[in-house]
């Protein structure tokens, strides 16, 4: 699949923001919340624009954008319809969670309501941001039991990283915020591993032979394309990465998105006492390395993704 | 809206078309073209239409495929294909402004233009990759079964059925019910043994394609020297001129 760089950064980025607020939420509900005014600014700010640039950057992606709020309609049937519907929701509960924090300094009572129902929102966003993609049969490396928990844990992950930067930037760090964060970075690299796994080992469902139907008569091959130029579904479904470069890439992921952020906040959890400075640094560059590597890794998951539409125009099943 | 009709519909309107006689001469996708051009679809646009790196949406293309390897068993079969209007079109489903529907009353699978917003995940949740974006629209198209041609009242009965159809030269393509087991379409895949595109992706094409026919039992005729078996005066001509 063609690896669109406004579909790439919709779903890294609303991952991102959705982990951040989920993660704000929890701290908010366990009482961990360095519930300042400049705090929630701040943290509420990069939540909510990563979210909102996320879904930007998915709208300026449609042929007709300015016909975006329809795709709100059909959540009885789509996930992407859901996906929107959920996100707004993630909005509507986010706000009244974020005045009380930033205007009242209070996440309790209502505002603990306002909590929870933002942690199960955002959760619910990145569910059907995953669905949209694991929904889709024709995609054998998308249309599995991976795609959901990759796509969560990748999230979670993400907004255990912005936590672990803005509390060493802005104080309230705890040992057992780097701890949980080191703990998702490792859980998603389980899973992405799991998942590569599970696309290598996969015997593909289809192939020329049934996507004819002309098995009975011996073994089918392309003789002609039907046109001369490549086609829009030639174009969309026909990207083709080497499998030396995706070899590549996978392991520059884990170094960038898996390794390296997992030793920094580990040693930014251990500096964090008496030298906190360092220990804000070994954040933000854990920050930085996660961020090209789920830009790679998300890459990847397009690029590396088979579309049965192309055995019909002689691809690989 | 597009969760798909409650109820099968009473009519299940479809295409046969027949590997045995296609001779691949692009008639079907060319006409096609022409006739949707002008109707609901329209405009059908190209770009860059007269130079090199030409792009343009199509709803039929012409595939041809070599099976059973080289030599005299080899069959070369011309493979036309559009949107073959699924039971369980997961194109309709996924979509998430209702701009893709299936009609309750004759399953023919549609695209509200209107509504569409091009996102393009119903091409992605196309396995037969019938589906196209109209870039400069910036909607998605894909066949109608000639909507506008097979109700229309005010064309001959003979000439209500879909471009593809009536204008194939070797009649390698038919239109019908496949819910009236008498219809044409109904007979030659009971006949044939019409059978589905990739059944095994479960969105039942409600077209059929009809296999190439097997080749004679007692093989094709083969050439035979012509003066090996020579008697008579042929035999005698033979020998003369073997001299």
């Amino acid at each position: 699949m063609y690896p669109a760089a406004s579909v790439i950064l919709f779903t890294t980025a609303s991952g991102a923001g959705l982990g951040l607020i989920a993660w704000l939420a929890l701290l908010a509900l366990l009482g961990l919340a360095p519930t300042t005014t400049a705090f929630g600014l701040v943290a509420f700010g990069l939540a909510l624009g990563l979210l909102s640039l996320g879904l930007l950057s998915s709208v300026f992606h449609l042929g007709r954008p300015e016909r975006a709020l329809l795709a709100l309609t059909q959540w009885r049937s789509s996930w992407l319809a859901r996906e929107g519907v959920a996100a707004l929701a993630t909005y509507m509960t986010t706000g009244p969670f974020a005045l009380g924090w930033i205007v009242l300094n209070r996440t309790d009572g209502a505002f603990a309501a306002a909590a929870a129902a933002s942690l199960a929102m955002s959760v619910a966003t990145i569910v059907c941001t995953a669905m949209i993609y694991a929904s889709l049969k024709p995609i054998r490396q998308w249309s599995n039991r991976w795609t959901a928990p990759v796509y969560l844990a990748l999230a979670a992950a993400s907004g255990g990283l912005l936590t672990v930067d803005l509390t060493s930037l802005m104080g309230g760090f705890r040992p057992a915020i780097g701890l949980a964060a080191v703990a998702l970075v490792v859980a998603s690299a389980a899973a992405k591993l799991a998942y590569w796994r599970h696309i290598d080992n996969q015997s593909p469902r289809s192939t020329l032979a049934t996507a004819t139907g002309l098995a009975s008569l011996g073994t089918v091959r392309l003789l002609e394309q039907p046109h001369t130029e490549a086609n829009y579904v030639m174009r969309e479904m026909g990207f083709h990465i080497a499998r030396k470069h995706s070899a590549k890439l996978r392991r520059l992921t884990v170094a960038a998105l898996f390794a390296m952020p997992a030793l920094s906040i580990s040693s930014a959890t251990l500096l964090a006492d008496h030298f906190p400075i360092a220990s804000a640094s070994a954040a933000l560059l854990a920050t930085l390395s996660a961020a090209v590597g789920l830009g790679v890794e998300r890459w990847l998951f397009f690029a590396e993704a088979t579309h049965v539409s192309m055995l019909y125009y002689g691809g690989a099943p | 809206m597009t969760s798909l009709p409650k109820t099968p519909s009473p009519k299940r309107l479809g295409l046969v078309v027949d590997l045995d006689t296609c001779v691949g001469c692009h008639a079907c996708a060319t006409n096609c073209k022409e006739w949707n051009a002008g109707g609901p679809s329209a405009p059908l646009t190209d770009v860059n239409a007269y130079q090199a790196e030409q792009r343009g949406v199509w709803f039929n293309r012409v595939f041809t495929y070599e099976a059973g390897g080289c030599g005299a068993n080899a069959r070369t079969v011309h493979f036309p294909k559009n949107c073959l209007h699924c039971e369980k079109p997961d194109c309709v489903t996924v979509c998430p402004t209702g701009a893709s529907y299936k009609r309750a009353e004759d399953g023919i699978v549609l695209i509200d233009h209107d509504r569409c917003i091009g996102c393009k995940l119903c091409s992605w949740a196309c396995p037969y990759g019938a589906r196209e974006l109209d870039e400069v629209e910036g909607v998605m198209k894909k066949c109608t079964l000639c909507i506008d041609k097979i109700y229309n009242e005010t064309l001959p009965e003979a000439d209500r059925v879909p471009a593809c159809v009536s204008t194939c030269p070797v009649g390698a393509r038919h239109f019908g019910d496949f819910n009236d087991p008498d219809s044409k379409v109904s007979q030659l895949t009971r006949e044939r043994g019409g059978f589905d595109l990739m059944p095994e992706s479960g969105y039942k094409p409600t077209s059929k394609y009809l296999p190439p026919r097997r080749p004679r039992s007692d093989g094709p005729a083969r050439l035979e020297p012509a003066a090996g078996a020579a008697s008579g005066l042929l035999r005698w001509v033979d020998r003369m001129l073997s001299r």
